[in-house]
């Protein structure tokens, strides 16, 4: 507890070399409502202070590329009039303080990034991550997550098509909650974060303000956590889906009937954001009145008002003759609205409450003049120590072993979860949770857009670099066995504290890592988010980098390859390189007890690009594709068994290797002519068991050990 | 023949079911919940979704939307009116069908194919299946147990393994006339190959043959 005051500036987040710059800047002390400005947009959070210097190195081009990093979402184009806009973002801090409601405001968060754009939202992925289930702590907050993105998700009217569990020790203080949102439109549908010209006027649109969610982005999501985190639980935001679901549909009218010059979100900074952030961007200024905006509590002062964020609160700049109709779109919809500001020409931010001026800066100056620091960097001395200590994992009884990589709640059956989440709304999942990328056709055209979201904190932590290569290899060949080219990445970079130079080392590596595979592949980055503080007790999580990677599919297969479209007699191959005995920061690694060791294997571009080749080749020609991750090709294959009903005999001499680059391919007898150096026949479909070499599982078993993965950790009877 | 599809504030399935309904062959309209003449269509459908973001119960307050009064109006004309899913919990909130619905038996959202058997084909829902014909449809709700203590309500289509405990294992009821009918499995979602089953098409068909010039 602290005992003496200290001043204003520190209790909001803010150094004092951060609060000087803001004195330079101003020429004067900051008022309050200022300071808690400042404090919010300069915040790790909003500010990406720490990170920005790095960031510099992704790739971020491409012909198709129409809006890349620095907006609310990344937008590509499809081709034929169509546009995809896709953002990531995390809720780790608040999902931990109030599971339910942090990760409901995460997904309410994302989607509305992705609808400030112009897009309709069309599908969400989860990439979700909690100490192991054994603890009850950690049972609750699974529990909570779930239970917070279904309610969110399912009621806003947005399906969740896919995602990642994974379970560690090093998340059970710390969970992460990741969530990737894509949103399609027309070309012409296009927004921006603009204030436009002076004279626009500014229109608050959606619920009305209250004292929660404020400073959630400097106090929640910009420090690291003790055992006195529970006392932040009134910084975390209450969702409201009605309210966004009307919010979406109001605003996609707008856009329709090209009533707004631009929108911005009052996620992260609330008002303060909202309003600096477009005018900088249009390098105008604005007259903002706190009196106007329609509140749910009586009282609250001018920073609370400021700071307050809400995913179902938008900021509308229009052109005054036009204010009248953005009302009345408003009020069909039946949500709030208020005109709260004016366009001014200059650069002048100038915000009035109760009739005083409580704030005029430099409106610009909040985003653009935000610290950067060049963290020091240290590679770990710990690292060449992990390097050498690589454990033999011995498994005599491959099939037992099988089994018991099954039962591991992150690689068994994830229906526990998925089952929760609507995942068929809009009629597009042709391929949806359970499978590699989730695959979602476009109605109307011959079009289908593919996504996958991959993290892997073990391998990271052995190897950021490689780590994040892999991730982002494994991303682009999840969507190609669904018949889909890569097209864009977008990240989420879930670090440690900052200020520790490891954890800088750790994150310099897999910003280079994940450079080089996006070149690689000619795959820019469109967007992303840094989460940093991922530490507890001064205990960092390992180095969680979460790519999510969209591709196109143009035209999609006719019948693409899905899991459960294996039949007896079918042959079995392997396509890739042949695996090695390398099983650093593997699932088998973790499922016989060991703390992850070794130094996992180096991709390799060129492999890379020619096997996702052939796998956009195969989408067309066999039935099942299946990329080799967690638990290698054996389990890989005892997926599809599972899926369509049958059993399969196979040989390998690495069966639970995870080097990279590799997938399996089911087709009819002699259905595919396979270049012999990266591809061979393993097996075959048949029978009722699984046989590896010579030991084997009945398929019932197989299949009942995977079913109940999650809800035997949970102690849940499955129903079956 | 006309269908409107009713929008109230916080129903999602809009889209998907005037997409199904024109790619059977009819002609299907969205309509906002305040309007207040009907007499343009010849059916009705609620679609599902979280009508007034399922506020006091779900179809609590849906069924006070002016569109209501039309829609009850063209249920005792015997026109066809279906609702799906969160369409069927406003059909009993405003009896024009019986009963009511708690949430699932597990207290767990559900959203999986399920398996189902038409048992009754006197509905505008089931008039073009077949007694004993399997059904595998999307089932996608949490308060999907549907509870009759007047017992009055007509089975037309049940589950096989009863996903949420609903009582008579009832996926689908209808009024006495046949006329108004409430499923809650998603037929619109399984209307085609790609998605998994095209079970949902005969149950579509059959309000769509119920449709007769106004």
């Amino acid at each position: 507890m602290t005992t003496i005051q200290e001043p204003a500036h520190r209790q909001l987040g803010m150094t004092d070399g951060e609060y000087e710059s803001v004195v330079e800047i101003l020429g004067r002390d900051p008022r309050p409502a200022e300071l808690a400005m400042y404090s919010v947009m300069w915040s790790e959070h909003c500010s990406y202070k720490s990170s920005r210097s790095h960031l510099d190195r992704f790739p971020t081009e491409a012909p198709w590329v129409v809006v890349g990093p620095g907006e609310n979402a990344g937008v590509v184009d499809i081709g034929d009039g169509w546009l995809a806009a896709l953002r990531i973002e995390s809720h780790n801090h608040p999902s931990f303080v109030e599971p339910y409601q942090g990760a409901a405001t995460g997904v309410g968060g994302i989607l509305r990034d992705v609808f400030t754009m112009g897009a309709r939202p069309i599908a969400l992925w989860d990439q979700i991550r909690f100490g192991p289930l054994t603890e009850p702590k950690n049972r609750y907050l699974f529990n909570g997550v779930v239970s917070g993105i279904a309610g969110y998700g399912n009621a806003v009217g947005v399906p969740t098509v896919g995602g990642e569990v994974e379970f560690d020790d090093c998340y059970s203080g710390n969970p992460l909650v990741n969530v990737m949102c894509l949103g399609i439109l027309r070309n012409e549908q296009l927004v921006l974060g603009t204030a436009g010209e002076p004279g626009s006027i500014a229109v608050l649109l959606g619920k009305a303000t209250g004292r929660d969610g404020i400073g959630g982005a400097s106090v929640l999501a910009s420090s690291s956590f003790d055992d006195q985190s529970q006392e932040k639980r009134p910084s975390v935001q209450v969702g409201d889906p009605f309210e966004e679901k009307k919010l979406i549909e109001a605003c996609l009218e707008l856009y329709a009937k090209g009533l707004v010059v631009g929108v911005q979100d009052l996620g992260a900074a609330g008002l303060s954001c909202a309003t600096s952030e477009p005018a900088g961007r249009a390098g105008v200024g604005m007259d903002v009145d706190l009196d106007a905006v329609h509140t749910r509590e009586s009282g609250m002062t001018a920073p609370e008002l400021l700071m307050s964020e809400s995913q179902e609160r938008m900021m509308a700049f229009v052109d005054p003759v036009r204010v009248d109709e953005v009302l009345a779109v408003a009020d069909k919809w039946e949500i709030d609205s208020a005109v709260v500001g004016e366009v001014k020409a200059g650069n002048t931010l100038s915000i009035r409450h109760n009739g005083d001026l409580v704030a005029e800066v430099p409106a610009a100056s909040l985003a653009d003049n935000a610290p950067l620091y060049d963290r020091e960097v240290a590679r770990p001395d710990w690292i060449d120590e992990l390097w050498q200590a690589a454990t033999p994992i011995d498994f005599t009884d491959p099939a037992a072993t099988l089994l018991e990589l099954l039962a591991d709640p992150a690689i068994g059956s994830s229906a526990w979860v998925h089952e929760q989440y609507d995942h068929m709304l809009f009629l597009n999942t042709v391929v949806g949770p359970g499978g590699d990328g989730s695959l979602l056709r476009i109605k109307g055209t011959n079009k289908a857009l593919a996504v996958s979201t991959d993290g892997n904190g073990r391998l990271c932590y052995l190897d950021p670099r490689r780590g994040a290569q892999r991730l982002v290899y494994e991303a682009a060949l999840n969507v190609a066995v669904t018949g889909a080219r890569p097209l864009a990445v977008v990240d989420n970079l879930n670090f440690g504290n900052p200020e520790k130079p490891e954890v800088m080392w750790q994150f310099k590596e897999t910003v280079d890592g994940m450079s080089e595979a996006c070149e690689a592949l000619n795959v820019p980055v469109v967007g992303g988010n840094v989460s940093f503080y991922n530490e507890t007790d001064g205990v960092d999580i390992h180095p969680t980098p979460i790519v999510g990677l969209l591709g196109l599919a143009d035209p999609m297969p006719t019948t693409p390859p899905r899991l459960h479209q294996a039949l007896e007699g079918m042959e079995i191959w392997e396509v890739g390189p042949i695996a090695s005995d390398n099983l650093a920061g593997s699932a088998l690694q973790r499922t016989s007890g060991f703390a992850p060791t070794g130094r996992p294997a180096t991709p390799d571009s060129e492999m890379a690009n020619r096997v996702i080749e052939i796998a956009l080749d195969l989408a067309h020609r066999v039935p099942v594709l299946h990329d080799i991750s967690d638990g290698g090709a054996a389990v890989a294959i005892t997926e599809i068994c599972i899926a369509s009903k049958v059993g399969a005999s196979f040989d390998l001499e690495h069966p639970f290797s995870e080097d990279p680059h590799r997938f399996i391919a089911v087709c009819a007898p002699g259905g595919v002519d396979l270049p012999g150096d990266v591809a061979r026949r393993i097996g075959t479909m048949t029978g009722d068991s699984i046989v590896v070499g010579r030991s084997q599982v009945p398929l019932a078993d197989a299949d009942l050990a995977w079913r109940n993965a999650i809800p035997a950790a949970l102690a849940i009877k499955s129903s079956g | 023949m006309k269908t409107a599809v009713i929008v109230f504030p916080g129903v999602n399935c809009e889209h998907d079911v005037v997409h199904t309904l024109k790619a059977l062959g009819g002609e299907a309209e969205l309509v906002w919940h305040r309007e207040t003449d009907l007499s343009d269509f010849d059916g009705v459908v609620l679609p599902g979704g979280f009508a007034h973001g399922d506020a006091l119960r779900t179809g609590a307050i849906a069924r006070f939307s002016p569109a209501m009064t039309e829609v009850t109006r063209m249920a005792g004309e015997g026109r066809p009116i279906l609702g799906i899913c969160n369409g069927w919990q406003v059909l009993c909130e405003s009896h024009l069908l019986p009963g009511a619905h708690i949430a699932n038996r597990d207290m767990s959202f559900v959203c999986r194919f399920v398996d189902t058997e038409v048992v009754d084909t006197n509905s505008i829902l089931t008039r073009t299946a077949t007694v004993g014909q399997r059904l595998r449809i999307p089932l996608n709700s949490y308060e999907g147990a549907w509870v009759d203590p007047s017992d009055s309500g007509r089975v037309v289509l049940r589950y096989i393994d009863n996903p949420n405990g609903s009582q008579n294992r009832a996926a689908a009821v209808t009024n006495v006339a046949g006329n108004v009918a409430g499923v809650m499995p998603h037929p619109e979602r399984a209307t085609d190959h790609l998605l998994g089953s095209t079970d949902g098409n005969v149950l579509l068909e059959g309000f769509l043959h119920s449709l007769v010039p106004a």
